[in-house]
């Protein structure tokens, strides 16, 4: 019997629930940790983070307006579609990270479980940081959480998998869209996890993953006025504060790239709460008139 | 792709009757329309950068009929409308004005005021317009009532039913009976509502008998319909009047409408003008855009050209 011939995949960018190659025709090369050639990844350009912003925007509405239990379910979906991928996921780890079989089969179980994590969290947050104020006069004030809007997203560099769900899943789950610049050395976790968010009624744009130089795709990301925050978790402290400045100019919230010694520890809803908007609401309370109606 | 006009062309002669008129349009060439949609498509690969980008921006923004053409306007937005083409972009006096703004007839008189000092024309569609299936005295009060309110640019449409019926006659009659409506004030588009009209065959049929009949200029569509301008059938009516005036030495302006909602298609049909019109028609006076969200496109990439920054819907009016 003759040898079969490899099939090598094609890495593709994932923006508004297609796959394109880059705009620029560029792929570059991307090698596991020991240096041998896996696969050619897109390389994206500024017009790539240009479109994927705005098929974030145009996903926010209905993203943002479909009821938490609804986004709850949505993520739920995710974790599921990765469970049934796990082995893919596994060999991507354990390739881009140098990590033995089993030490990235944990990995992957890890970020399973971080989805269900915040899958979880969707319908609860408001509670939890909501909430209902007793103020000085004849009203109630009612405070709500609300999605910022668009946030590029900056996954960390070297955790490619854990790393980047621990970064993209708190930005879903309450409600805003992302554009997600992976990994610059290994991407190819992030290109594949975007294949299973295009299969798990996740609507298209709400996530868009890019690859490519993440200095490149950053810049105009950080000055663009049509997104509205950004996690500046893979930076590097040069390109960090060059990000803040040019995030500047239309107030987007910035979150700055924090050390973190273990991706897998329990995350706490910091990096939720990082992307959302408190609304406050008044509202009468009590007798307003002399009838003593309500009303 | 040369299309060869018809030798001779004694206007008196082609349009005495139905028979001659017939004679004349089934005589104009037939389309290549693989080669004239390869052209259009290879025409739209363009690169256009930095300053032609720049220049190619403010010229289609000068190019604009801002328009809004819906049963709900009020007073109010065509007021909100016309501010808008005097300054489109508030925040930048640079900007140029758009070439016009496009309403019913019954807004003319608060679109004349709210565009009032500024240049900004007033086009008013007319004749039963979309459908235009209204007797001849009817659509003619409607032009007469248009221009009285003192309308600049009367967009007309034809009879397409007739049209179809091979009764060319009427058709040209129509428009010939409009032009005189409008006077010596008013000019003329005439809309053809190519996405009605099947083939390519026909456009290039109505595009000769409007401007036998005296259009100022030719229009593809009213936008209300679901195929509206497109590369191809704009490039055939830009070589239309590109001929015509070969023919009879009189200019006759192009106007797209509908379904050209970004810079980038902007600059594509503006090359198509270029390369198969030519510069004489690379201004607001023979090429028009006829579009209400294109407007916003052009300022965010102006924005972007201006300060380097991508621009976002937020910083441009809702409209």
């Amino acid at each position: 019997m003759s040898e079969r011939l490899s099939v090598f995949k094609t890495y593709k960018l994932y923006v508004g629930g297609k796959f394109p190659r880059s705009e620029s025709g560029r792929v570059y090369e991307v090698t596991d940790s020991k240096g041998n050639w896996l696969a050619n990844a897109p390389q994206s350009s500024r017009k790539d983070a240009r479109d994927a912003v705005v098929a974030a925007r145009k996903a926010f509405g209905a993203w943002s307006g479909a009821t938490a239990y609804n986004r709850g379910q949505v993520l739920y979906r995710v974790a599921e579609m990765l469970e049934g991928r796990k082995a893919q996921f596994v060999r991507e780890v354990a390739d881009a990270q140098g990590l033995s079989k089993s030490k990235a089969a944990e990995q992957v179980d890890a970020t399973i479980d971080r989805w269900v994590w915040y899958a979880g969290w969707t319908d609860k947050i408001a509670q939890v940081i909501g909430g209902a104020n007793p103020v000085a006069g004849p009203y109630f004030n009612l405070s709500s959480p609300e999605p910022t809007g668009v946030v590029a997203v900056l996954a960390p560099q070297e955790s490619s998998f854990l790393g980047l769900v621990s970064v993209v899943a708190p930005v879903i789950a309450t409600g805003s869209t992302a554009v997600v610049i992976a990994s610059e050395e290994s991407p190819l976790p992030a290109l594949s996890l975007g294949e299973v968010l295009a299969t798990s009624d996740l609507p298209g744009g709400v996530v868009n993953v890019l690859s490519g130089r993440t200095a490149e795709i950053a810049a105009p990301l950080a000055a663009h006025q049509d997104v509205n925050a950004i996690d500046l978790a893979g930076a590097d402290e040069a390109l960090a504060k060059e990000l803040e400045i040019a995030a500047a100019d239309n107030l987007k919230r910035v979150l700055r790239p924090q050390p973190v010694d273990d991706w897998a520890a329990t995350p706490g809803t910091d990096r939720m709460t990082a992307f959302l908007e408190t609304k406050t609401v008044w509202h009468p309370t009590g007798s307003l008139g002399a009838s003593g109606s309500a009303y | 792709m040369p299309t060869t006009a018809p030798t001779s062309l004694a206007p008196a002669d082609v349009t005495s009757s139905d028979s001659s008129l017939r004679r004349f349009l089934h005589g104009l060439p037939g389309v290549d329309a693989v080669g004239l949609e390869a052209r259009a498509a290879a025409l739209g690969t363009r690169s256009i950068k930095t300053t032609a980008k720049a220049y190619a921006i403010d010229l289609a923004i000068s190019m604009v009929d801002l328009t809004t053409l819906e049963g709900a306007d009020t007073p109010g937005k065509v007021r909100a409308l016309g501010a808008k083409a005097v300054h489109p972009d508030p925040t930048d006096r640079t900007t140029p004005t758009t070439a016009a703004v496009c309403v019913y007839p019954d807004m003319v008189a608060a679109a004349k005021e709210a565009v009032a000092g500024s240049g900004v024309k007033v086009a008013s569609v007319a004749t039963a317009f979309p459908a235009g299936r209204a007797a001849l005295d009817v659509k003619l009060a409607d032009v007469r009532d248009a221009v009285a309110a003192g309308a600049d640019e009367i967009d007309m449409v034809i009879d397409r039913g007739a049209f179809l019926s091979g009764r060319y006659l009427k058709v040209y009659d129509e428009i010939v009976a409009v032009k005189e409506a409008c006077g010596t004030s008013a000019r003329l588009k005439v809309i053809f509502e190519t996405g009605e009209l099947s083939t390519y065959d026909n456009i290039r049929r109505a595009s000769w008998l409007g401007m036998l009949a005296g259009a100022d200029f030719i229009k593809t569509s009213t936008g209300k319909v679901a195929v509206n301008a497109t590369p191809a059938n704009t490039l055939l009516m830009l070589e239309a009047v590109r001929d015509f005036r070969a023919q009879t030495g009189v200019q006759v302006g192009v106007k797209p409408a509908g379904g050209i909602r970004t810079t980038k298609d902007a600059v594509k049909f503006l090359v198509l003008v270029n390369e198969t019109a030519g510069e004489d028609w690379l201004d607001n006076h023979w090429f028009r855009f006829g579009a209400s969200s294109l407007l916003n496109d052009l300022l965010m990439q102006r924005q972007k050209l201006a300060t380097g920054r991508y621009s976002g819907p937020d910083y441009v009016t809702v409209d």
